[in-house]
């Protein structure tokens, strides 16, 4: 397979002797001075002539395993181990752009999709070069080398020079238009399972996160933040705390008030003694009951326009069997293990953040506004992340901190609390869904109508995303603008793609379907939660497939299977996973089983949840077993392990989380009242992959959809209650 | 001021008593191995040894330790004997994100100097105290009795 120079621009810099290689992205080429001046590198492979290979990794490593399964990519190109590659974490700059969202970002399960065609291109482009370099010395065609690990050799003459050997050489080429692409057939990195580069770090405690950051003379601030949402500072008393030991100042920022110590429990002991008063809220009556109520009264009222429309309609009226339900789904926090926080330092000459982020162009961004510096004058140090599930999306931890930082002029790291973290989350929006379905004497589902009422996630975050998408030269007056009237747009329009994905865009053939959603606003901060949308479409969309599979009598497998049967790849997915999982063969008492199967990410995924219910009610998962095409997996041994992370955190929601709303403050504080999956809860996962050559699609998030509605169709199976809301209760 | 016996080393702590270990070890010594994650004794990840048991640092004061208690933190496993469970994290890939993965080392440790050959049940209770939001239980489980055969070996 080869690439073409139309579709990548490729630049070559020789950065002190060494050879490196920028791409860059086609739609900013030449807009945005950031890649070429100062602290922004803009290669992302740096091979030194000591030998060193460096190999710049641009999306974050929370976990998911981007820091083994990019650098596995490159290598194989390359002809080296990635082993053999020294990582480096990319500052954030224009070349680090992820092609599939827009910015500097790292979500939305696209990192090795996005990374399959450059990473490649840039791995075999280097090998070529050094090749070429070695034939040129040698006065031999290029044809005749080859390479082993990080030499070149020329098998005719016996002739060997090390890649560190030739990168001077290299560097001086022009770079090739086309770059012939390894065959597959001949990998010996890609697609085997591979160590972690990075798991002996993280099992000796020497892996650095955000909150392990340490800058000299460096101060240690808690804030202070309103308990209710829309509360505004009026006052506060900082005397007493203030004269508690080891505290230096304390300041107002926008979203509270900031104690600063030499200690963290210096800064907690004194937060504790700061007395603040906030102008009352107008939401501070505001309950969860309130907001599901708003949310179920939309859903019911766009649900019976729809029903009673057109082909709906005409369907409704001649089926065999209708079925009407309401599905809820309440607010989640991330709880990441490591509470939010971030380090930053504004001097004369710029900024400087140490950050747990996932997005650095947002970051950097944000901070340039904040602080009036250009963008290039703004450095972002991403660090290890301790659990991101799009939580570090969202920058408010690195907006306190460059507030602060900018006000005291020492570096300053802002620490949250559990708490903090718990009652100042973005939360997976709560929603309310109404559904009505129509099955005809065939087993065939004719009209599927599903109102859903919920806050519009993009609404909120639109205009920040907007203003780091566009480069640096557009003015941030036209960014204020161009923020807020696409916001404005939104918020006119009602739509947001992401409040309905996986049902509006489900698998199943049904004519007469119809999906909508119904924009609510709420005061409460919602964004993304791992698979987003998904995460509540896949509990609604296959738990009322499996009420309507019986409602016409028919086998929850077989009736998907007919739904199924022009779509080949999530059939394919569901027949692997019931193969595996023994679907139809006996199981021991008490115990039954649910299937449910949904395509996220570019990726389907199938799960067979095995589960008993106690005569308490309780509910005990016993085994998942979860088939994904994920098209080519380059690293078996991650993909396993993202996927039952994802059942974890799905099975964790499940069973226990539920974030409500009372007094307009949140009511859960850390882990007694937010309880979430602990080892004795743990079911047997089996993971299986539908092997494929297409090009890799998401794996981050795609275990967590069909997770709950695999469970609550097992509750069924066990009990006859038909569980509607989550977290599953048997009542 | 007080003294710590900390990985062997003593070493002077400019704290009250009333500070909790974990941010004395963090701030005052400087090994952020062990890591803060509730505050509340909830979620293991601030796991230490005194004595060679598992204590919650979050919630156990600098005042709890004399100048003679050991204090082991996940920078002094190996030297411990535990580098057998180390080694089965490492070949297992068990860790994720990695958060939490000082405090569950120094939990199934602190599992594995009293009980040699753990069953599933054993771990489970050993381990109940210790939250992972990647879900890496299994893998953990797994290298907590490949670590035991290995320990168990002559």
């Amino acid at each position: 397979m080869t690439l073409n120079r139309r579709e990548f621009a490729i630049r070559v810099a020789a950065v002190g002797g060494g050879l490196a290689l920028a791409l860059e992205i086609p739609g900013f080429a030449g807009g945005d001075g950031a890649a070429a001046t100062g602290f922004q590198p803009n290669a992302w492979l740096r091979i030194l002539p000591d030998g060193a290979i460096v190999f710049v990794l641009d999306r974050v490593e929370m976990g998911q395993g981007t820091m083994t399964s990019l650098p596995m990519i490159l290598a194989e190109e390359l002809g080296v181990s990635p082993e053999d590659l020294v990582i480096e974490l990319a500052p954030a700059a224009r070349a680090y752009v992820n092609p599939n969202l827009a910015m500097q970002m790292t979500g939305g399960s696209t990192s090795v999709a996005a990374a399959w065609d450059p990473l490649r291109t840039a791995g075999a482009t280097a090998r070529a070069m050094l090749i070429q370099a070695a034939a040129r010395s040698w006065g031999v065609a290029a044809t005749e080398c080859s390479t082993n690990q990080k030499i070149v050799y020329h098998a005719g003459t016996g002739k060997t020079a090390t890649y560190g050997s030739l990168a001077a050489a290299a560097a001086t080429l022009e770079v090739p238009d086309k770059v012939k692409l390894r065959d597959p057939k001949a990998y010996t990195v890609i697609g085997k399972a591979r160590k972690r580069l990075d798991a002996e770090a993280k099992a000796t405690g020497r892996a650095g996160f955000g909150i392990d950051v340490q800058i000299p003379g460096m101060r240690i601030a808690v804030v202070k933040r309103s308990p209710v949402f829309g509360g505004r500072l009026k006052s506060f008393e900082s005397k007493a705390a203030l004269a508690m030991p080891g505290v230096e100042a304390v300041v107002e920022i926008p979203s509270g008030v900031a104690v600063v110590a030499k200690r963290y429990w210096q800064a907690k002991a004194a937060a504790a003694e700061l007395k603040c008063e906030w102008h009352a809220s107008p939401h501070q009556d505001l309950s969860s009951a309130a907001i599901l109520a708003d949310f179920a009264a939309a859903a019911r009222s766009r649900a019976k326009t729809l029903a009673e429309a057109g082909d709906a309609a005409k369907a409704f009226d001649k089926a065999a069997k209708t079925v009407s339900a309401q599905y809820t789904v309440p607010y989640l926090a991330h709880a990441a293990m490591e509470p939010g926080n971030c380090t930053a330092h504004v001097t004369d000459d710029g900024c400087e953040v140490w950050a747990p982020t996932q997005g650095p162009g947002l970051a950097q961004q944000l901070a340039a506004e904040i602080t009036g510096f250009s963008r290039d004058k703004v450095r972002i140090h991403t660090t290890l992340i301790g659990g991101g599930f799009g939580r570090r999306l969202y920058q408010d931890f690195v907006v306190e901190a460059v507030e602060l930082a900018r006000r005291v002029k020492y570096p300053v790291k802002i620490q949250w609390s559990r708490e903090d973290d718990i009652q100042h989350d973005f939360y997976r929006p709560a929603s309310v869904h109404e559904l009505k379905g129509a099955v005809d004497g065939d087993g065939n589902v004719t009209a599927w109508v599903q109102a859903v009422g919920a806050q519009s996630i993009i609404a909120q975050c639109l205009g920040d995303w907007i203003r780091a998408i566009e480069p640096a030269w557009v003015p941030q007056s036209i960014k204020q603008m161009s923020g807020l009237a696409a916001t404005g747009i939104l918020k006119a329009l009602g739509q947001d793609p992401s409040a309905t994905e996986g049902a509006e865009d489900m698998d199943y053939g049904i004519p007469a379907r119809s999906v909508e959603f119904v924009s609510r606003e709420q005061p409460i901060p919602v964004g993304f939660w791992r698979s987003v949308g998904h995460s509540y479409t896949g509990f609604v969309v296959e738990s009322f497939v499996d009420e309507l599979a019986h409602a016409a009598g028919a086998d929850p497998v077989a009736f998907r299977r007919n739904l199924l049967k022009s779509k080949a790849k999530p059939l394919a997915v569901l027949d692997l996973c019931v193969e595996k999982a023994g679907w139809g063969q006996p199981l021991p008492a008490g115990v039954f089983r649910g299937v449910a199967v949904h395509t996220a990410f570019g990726s389907c995924a199938a799960q067979v949840v095995e589960a008993s219910v106690g005569k308490d009610g309780g509910i005990k998962v016993h085994r998942v077993v979860c088939a994904i095409d994920c098209g080519r997996v380059i690293n078996p041994d991650g993909v396993e392990a993202q996927i039952a992370g994802g059942i974890v955190f799905a099975l964790s929601a499940a069973l226990y989380g539920n974030i409500t709303v009372k007094d307009g403050g949140i009511e859960q504080s850390n882990f007694h009242d937010y309880a979430v999956l602990r080892m004795p809860d743990m079911p047997k996962i089996e993971v299986h992959t539908v092997p494929s050559e297409a090009a890799p699609t998401g794996v981050g998030e795609p275990g967590v959809p069909p997770l709950a509605a695999a469970l609550a169709n097992a509750v069924f199976a066990a009990t006859g209650k038909r569980l509607r809301s989550l977290p599953l209760k048997i009542t | 001021m007080p003294t710590l016996k900390i990985n062997g080393e003593s070493k002077s702590v400019d704290a009250p008593g009333d500070t909790p270990l974990l941010w004395v070890i963090r701030e005052e010594v400087g090994l952020t191995g062990t890591k803060f994650g509730c505050g509340m004794g909830l979620c293991g990840a601030c796991t230490i040894h005194l004595d060679g048991t598992a204590v919650r640092s979050c919630v156990t004061p600098l005042a709890s330790c004399t100048e003679k208690t050991a204090v082991t933190t996940i920078e002094g496993l190996s030297a411990t004997g535990a580098k057998a469970l180390q080694d089965a994290w490492i070949a297992h890939n068990v860790p994720q994100c990695g958060y939490c993965q000082s405090g569950q080392l120094m939990s199934a440790a602190s599992l594995l100097a009293t009980n040699k050959a753990p069953t599933d049940a054993d771990i489970d209770a050993a381990m109940a105290g210790n939250i992972c939001r990647c879900g890496t239980y299994a893998r953990i489980r797994a290298a907590i009795h490949a670590a035991a055969a290995a320990m168990g070996k002559p």
